[in-house]
């Protein structure tokens, strides 16, 4: 890293594992790689502010509601720098942004699905952020240097949720019976679509050989999952609580945990946009751009009526 | 509530007349936070719901230490959630102002504006108080407050001299909020040895200088100061709005559904 560097083109920085910056020249197809998944990224993190967003009125204790709005501010900040990101590429926000709302970028399928109960904050802070982070780490050392730099901020905040989200679920737990068996319900709806988090299996997925091939993607899909249920059985047990997969158990050969088989055929329709939450996902977010658009022409106006009076 | 007349250093002072004080403030702040929290994921961009968020965080602590110096006085002590989350509407003492339901973001911004400059001078003479918890407390949420008046200003700068229609919400948000704002500079409620002991601040001498402040930015927003009656409101004594029980019902029904449960 660093300035003059020694290899100066695209696939002499690739093959020499450096960073690509902004004004590096780049293939194309690099270029829109990136973008779509830094806004799909960048939507995720808007997105998710959702099904987190529906409990913060009603978190049971004070310390809870300022933890959580404290963890949405955080996805809100995350959405701020990965659209920074993204700009660096030459994609505005209210490019994306319009893109989103079209339905023509996604974001991840996982925030399709409603938080039913309190405990369901536990359990995506447990197992989302979780999945998530094995999903992000690697990105941290992604070939394109805003991304990767973004990336780091993201994922030690991404961290710090992960083990709230883990205390939380563990006091639920550990509480009464009925905290315990709302823990024990939202675990069970959570786990299979946090599975889903990391894409199809290998053999289905279509980006992959490319991206890594550029060195965007470090690991593939089945890796990153083996190694999220490696790391959160040990936890599930710390927790108190049951994986809801009978065919989980310890493989001695593989030193690794083997798990059931997805259900894909689910996470295809919720991606398809037939998910519990898809409709009201986009609507929600539609229906802020759309009425906070007075406030934003109202911004600008005053910006440039400021800018012409300093003129005068 | 328990009571009990403990003098608490100052002549007369009863320790629920103090702690009747510290819950009333945190009351405004805990459901002007409530308020905000609501925007979240619907403002108008990202990093007002950053901006949002930020406020509404920063008046839940303040309503979490002021419910933890007043849950402390009572006998027996309570802690800051059997405050928030276990008194029934007729108990909170917060101003009507700070309940009533949101509209567009220049509602927000109204009600902010004027809030924000009220605690301000509040809490800038609050830091000053005999009673040395709620003068720590106070010098932590002056630097707060400073912020969110700041940014309600800026705001309402914009919307008042941004375009007809951001013009137009300003001018009907600012009518329709101005009558209810009166409540803050009330003193009624409070027991007059706080104020004389100098442990607690006369609200009625704030009103000059927070509405000097909010009316320089009316000018400023080439909006007009609105020229009505203040409102008949009775929250600081606990009759509050209609819209009240909906917020309660909302903010509370988790924990009141699992008593004796730790979160």
């Amino acid at each position: 890293m660093g300035y003059p560097r020694v290899v100066s083109t695209f696939d002499d920085l690739i093959a020499a594992n450096e960073r690509v910056e902004p004004r590096d020249e780049m293939p194309d197809a690099y270029r829109a790689t990136l973008v779509r998944q830094i806004a799909q990224h960048a939507h995720s993190e808007i997105i998710g502010m959702q099904p987190e967003g529906n409990w913060l009125t009603r978190a049971p204790s004070l310390r809870r509601k300022a933890i959580l709005l404290a963890k949405v501010q955080d996805e809100a900040g995350h959405g701020l720098y990965l659209y920074a990101a993204a700009e660096t590429l030459g994609v505005s926000r209210d490019e994306l942004l319009d893109a989103l709302h079209a339905g023509k970028q996604k974001y991840s399928s996982i925030f399709n699905y409603p938080t039913l109960t309190w405990a369901d904050i536990g359990a995506i802070g447990w197992l989302v952020d979780g999945a998530a982070i094995v999903n992000q780490v690697p990105l941290c050392r992604c070939s394109y240097g805003p991304y990767a730099r973004a990336m780091v901020r993201v994922c030690k905040e991404e961290s710090f949720h992960q083990r709230q989200g883990f205390e939380l679920l563990h006091t639920l737990s550990h509480g009464t019976e009925a905290q315990h068996a709302m823990a024990q319900d939202a675990v069970d709806r959570w786990w299979w679509p946090s599975l889903m988090m990391f894409g199809p299996p290998d053999d289905a997925s279509t980006h992959t050989g490319q991206s890594m091939a550029w060195g965007i993607k470090r690991f593939s899909n089945d890796t990153l999952r083996q190694r999220f249920v490696d790391m959160t059985v040990p936890q599930a047990e710390a927790l108190g609580l049951t994986l809801p997969d009978p065919e989980l158990r310890w493989n001695e050969e593989r030193s690794s945990w083997d798990f059931g088989e997805i259900d894909f055929t689910e996470l295809f329709e919720v991606v398809k946009g037939n998910g519990p939450c898809n409709a009201q996902r986009l609507a929600h977010r539609v229906r802020a751009h759309e009425e906070g658009a007075w406030v934003r022409e109202a911004a600008s106006a005053y910006a440039e009526k400021r800018a012409a009076r300093e003129v005068a | 509530m328990v009571s009990t007349s403990e003098p608490v250093g100052i002549a007369g002072a009863a320790v629920t007349d103090v702690a009747h004080y510290a819950i009333a403030l945190g009351d405004d702040a805990l459901i002007a936070s409530q308020r905000l929290t609501e925007w979240i994921t619907l403002a108008p961009q990202l990093e007002e719901d950053v901006a949002l968020g930020n406020i509404a965080l920063d008046l839940l602590g303040q309503a979490r230490l002021l419910f933890q110096y007043a849950g402390s006085l009572l006998d027996p002590p309570v802690g800051e959630d059997d405050l928030a989350y276990f008194r029934d509407e007729r108990a909170f003492r917060n101003v009507s102002l700070v309940e009533r339901p949101n509209g567009d973001f220049a509602v927000t911004m109204a009600r902010l504006l004027v809030f924000s400059a009220y605690q301000l001078e509040l809490y800038s003479r609050l830091v000053q108080s005999t009673d040395s918890t709620l003068a720590a407390i106070a010098a932590k949420a002056v630097k707060e407050v400073a912020y969110h008046r700041d940014h309600a200003r800026q705001w309402v700068l914009r919307l008042g001299d941004g375009t007809a229609e951001s013009h137009a919400r300003m001018q009907t948000a600012l009518d329709a909020e101005w009558p209810w704002t009166a409540e803050l500079f009330e003193a009624g409620w409070l027991a007059p040895e706080l104020v004389a002991g100098g442990l607690a601040v006369d609200p009625a001498a704030l009103a000059q200088p927070a509405l000097a402040w909010v009316r320089a930015v009316v000018a400023e927003a080439t909006l007009a100061e609105p020229e009505v009656r203040p409102a008949v409101s009775f929250g600081r004594v606990g009759r509050h709005t209609e819209e009240m029980g909906r917020l309660l019902a909302e903010l509370q029904h988790l924990a009141r559904s699992h008593p004796g449960a730790t979160w």
